[in-house]
């Protein structure tokens, strides 16, 4: 163990920690929205998110080619803001698809919710292996040599073309912590704030919070609960859409099974603070993200998933509601 | 029993008929294959490839059976007894590979192996080629153990790890002139096996080691590793995405060192995954480019482009045709022409030790320049 590696980095090992917990945190709200409402584990999320990363790699390489150059992140703000409507609006409509294809027939027919999560997990590997092989379909539809950017090595990373280079902002304790980074946790912390406010303030937010706490009580009381559950995947899937972006702000590269690690990643996220609490994701997902840098510089980076999942353990057997408990419903108007 | 034994007779009969009439049919413009010369006392005599045709690797398996194709096509245009080509898709596999070699095996027409493509495969059916000893060459599998299982048939054409990873320690020591190297590998068999071999030949010019996992995208523990450790080079040893994103995120956090890797990362791809900072990379690999008249060959009687391990399999199979011209048919002395075979290769200078690897291998140093990986022209590292 190299606590003296670990003390003299704690600044840079905190920030980045941070900034990858974010992108974790974002990612776990659409879990954990879902699960409020419906008690279900939406597992096809992790897909939402990687089809929002070929949206934002794809905007890019619509404006820009595929030539790869470097710029910084004032350079590239206007296409980054772009690519993030797009990549919430790509999202935002794979969340929707998703519910109206793999749930909302289930739960009509009263399924039990086993079907709805085989449902889910089907839906994923289709979404995931149909991106994998989008090179075929644009060649189904004759426009394979049109899309070449596009679709060209289907199965291999995907790259967005443009290398967003960091900046140093300002010096915490001998090093310099980068732009990128604080943009990312900042732009999360906005998203969150907005969506906690959205769910807490507005008529749809009441509606959401009713069906969570009780679906019959709530349908008595004329809340349309299928028009709140579509909506809740939509906004699940914006918080992806958002999280996609940040993503290839930072790591730059997807391919279609780049929503795997990361959806079990936030999905731990979401049942450490609490699944169903929307505070409990934010939680969960930052610590998520520091204690893998801490427990890779502790004991080499190979350990850090195992860092994480022991600490998840142990957090749940003192806890066993995570963090800050599930609580959709119970959240205060 | 004796009716049914007469009629499979009449109907090997009509089938080898109907099989020699369509290879008369089908030799016309071809005059290579086999039907022509049937009539002379040859027996029916083909190479085997063992190897990735379709998976995510299959693009390698096609350029070795290029290679083959092209051998063959040449040995038979004026051999006595003409040569056939079969060709058994392991898709890289060492689940699959083991189904393929018992059919190989099985098979008296086949005289030896082009193969197997990697080196999972070759562990996996190493010992079923042992035992039934069918003479293999494979032009591409480099992992240090497979010649150390003491399988006198099995032989490669190109440089093991073990060679690469001394290589790549003296181009880092001497050639950058790095005093400070951190080695970073992916944990795999191939990764480790080539990392391990890099640090030994470091020895205190290491800095410091990690391991990363494959598929891992957020490389920040690891850079904030490099970066405090002052190393001026990193080595990982590992394949492309992981190579790719792990140069981009050091280039990001301000690290201006030298990246070098091995022949997992020596891809075209390494440079699109990692951007403008793939610029200045070193990436070894044990196998030159095709030479020019050489590449033209196999344009011209495959319709492809000569490819990594096409020199290297067409060398292989041209060993077996040496063989066969030596006077040697069965398995076992052809096996002895190959341990004592020396020739010039397309690949370069050929012979084998009593293991069964390379004597004399090159290993290129191949670098990222303009915003590409010259393919065209590495460095030989001395």
């Amino acid at each position: 163990m190299d606590f003296s590696f670990l003390a003299n980095n704690i600044v840079e090992l905190t920030v980045t920690g941070l900034a990858l917990g974010a992108i974790y945190a974002l990612v776990a709200l659409g879990y954990t929205m879902v699960y409020g409402v419906l008690q279900l584990i939406n597992f096809a999320h992790s897909e939402v998110f990687m089809y929002g990363t070929f949206a934002v790699a794809w905007v890019f390489v619509f404006v820009h080619g595929r030539t790869p150059s470097t710029q910084t992140l004032g350079e590239t703000i206007g296409l980054l803001l772009l690519s993030l409507v797009a990549a919430m609006v790509v999202s935002a409509l794979i969340a929707m698809l998703l519910e109206r294809v793999a749930y909302r027939p289930l739960l009509k027919r009263k399924a039990p919710r086993l079907m709805a999560l085989i449902s889910a997990i089907g839906a994923s590997f289709a979404l995931a292996e149909l991106m994998g092989l989008r090179d075929r379909v644009a060649g189904w539809v004759g426009l394979r040599d049109d899309l070449d950017a596009y679709v060209a090595k289907a199965r291999d990373t995907y790259s967005n073309p443009v290398t967003i280079q960091p900046q140093t902002l300002f010096e915490v304790g001998g090093y310099g912590v980068k732009d990128v980074d604080v943009m990312v946790i900042l732009a999360s912390l906005f998203m969150m704030l907005a969506l906690d406010q959205f769910v807490r303030r507005t008529r749809f937010g009441r509606g959401m919070r009713a069906v969570a706490q009780d679906p019959e009580s709530a349908a008595l009381m004329g809340v349309n609960s299928t028009r709140i559950i579509r909506g809740t995947f939509i906004l699940g899937g914006l918080m992806a859409g958002a999280a996609a972006t940040l993503y290839m702000v930072k790591i730059g590269s997807t391919r279609q099974d780049a929503g795997f690690i990361l959806g079990v990643k936030a999905f731990t996220a979401a049942v450490l603070g609490g699944i169903g609490n929307l505070r409990g994701a934010l939680v969960g997902g930052l610590l998520l993200g520091v204690s893998e840098n801490y427990g890779a510089a502790l004991f080499g980076t190979e350990w850090k998933d195992v860092v994480a999942f022991v600490l998840l353990i142990l957090i749940l057997l003192v806890r066993p509601s995570g963090l800050l408990g599930e609580s959709l419903g119970k959240a205060r108007a | 029993m004796n009716r049914s034994t007469r009629m499979w007779h009449l109907g090997a009969l009509a089938m080898a008929t109907s099989l020699a009439l369509a290879a008369c049919g089908s030799s016309e413009s071809d005059g290579a294959a086999s039907g022509d010369n049937a009539a002379a006392d040859c027996q029916e005599q083909n190479l085997a490839f063992l190897g990735a045709l379709t998976g995510d690797a299959g693009a390698l398996g096609v350029n070795m059976v290029n290679g083959i194709k092209l051998a063959v096509e040449e040995y038979n245009a004026d051999a006595e007894c003409p040569v056939g080509l079969k060709e058994f898709d392991s898709q890289g596999s060492p689940d699959k590979a083991p189904a393929l070699a018992t059919q190989i095996v099985g098979d008296d027409t086949i005289i030896g192996l082009v193969g197997p493509g990697f080196s999972g495969e070759s562990l996996a059916t190493g010992k079923t080629f042992f035992e039934s000893g069918v003479p293999t060459i494979s032009p591409s599998a480099t992992n240090v153990t497979i010649t150390d299982q003491g399988w006198t048939t099995w032989h490669r054409i190109i440089g093991n790890d073990q060679a690469q990873g001394e290589a790549d320690a003296r181009y880092l020591l001497d050639t950058v002139g790095a005093t400070k190297v951190f080695v970073i590998d992916d944990a795999q068999d191939y990764s480790k096996g080539l990392s391990g071999v890099v640090r030994e030949g470091l020895g205190d010019a290491e800095v410091g080691y990690d391991q990363i996992q494959v598929k891992q995208t957020d490389m920040s523990s690891v850079v904030t590793k490099v970066t405090s450790s002052d190393a001026d080079a990193v080595f990982y040893g590992g394949y492309y995405t992981e190579a790719g994103l792990l140069a981009k995120q050091l280039r990001q956090a301000g690290w201006e060192g030298t990246f070098m890797s091995g022949d997992g990362s020596q891809d075209p791809a390494f440079v699109e995954v990692a951007g403008e900072a793939a610029e200045g990379a070193v990436l070894s690999a044990p196998a030159a480019p095709a030479p020019e008249d050489f590449a033209a060959r196999v344009e011209e009687s495959t319709g492809s482009a000569a490819g990594l391990y096409t020199t290297q399999s067409y060398d292989a199979a041209n060993i077996f045709f040496a063989a066969l011209e030596s006077g040697a048919t069965d398995a076992q002395a052809i096996n002895e022409f190959i341990g004592s075979y020396e020739g010039e290769g397309v690949s370069g200078p050929i012979s084998f030790d009593d293991k069964g690897d390379i004597e004399t291998s090159t290993i290129y140093a191949y670098m990222v320049t303009g915003g590409e990986l010259d393919l065209e022209n590495p460095t030989p590292i001395e």
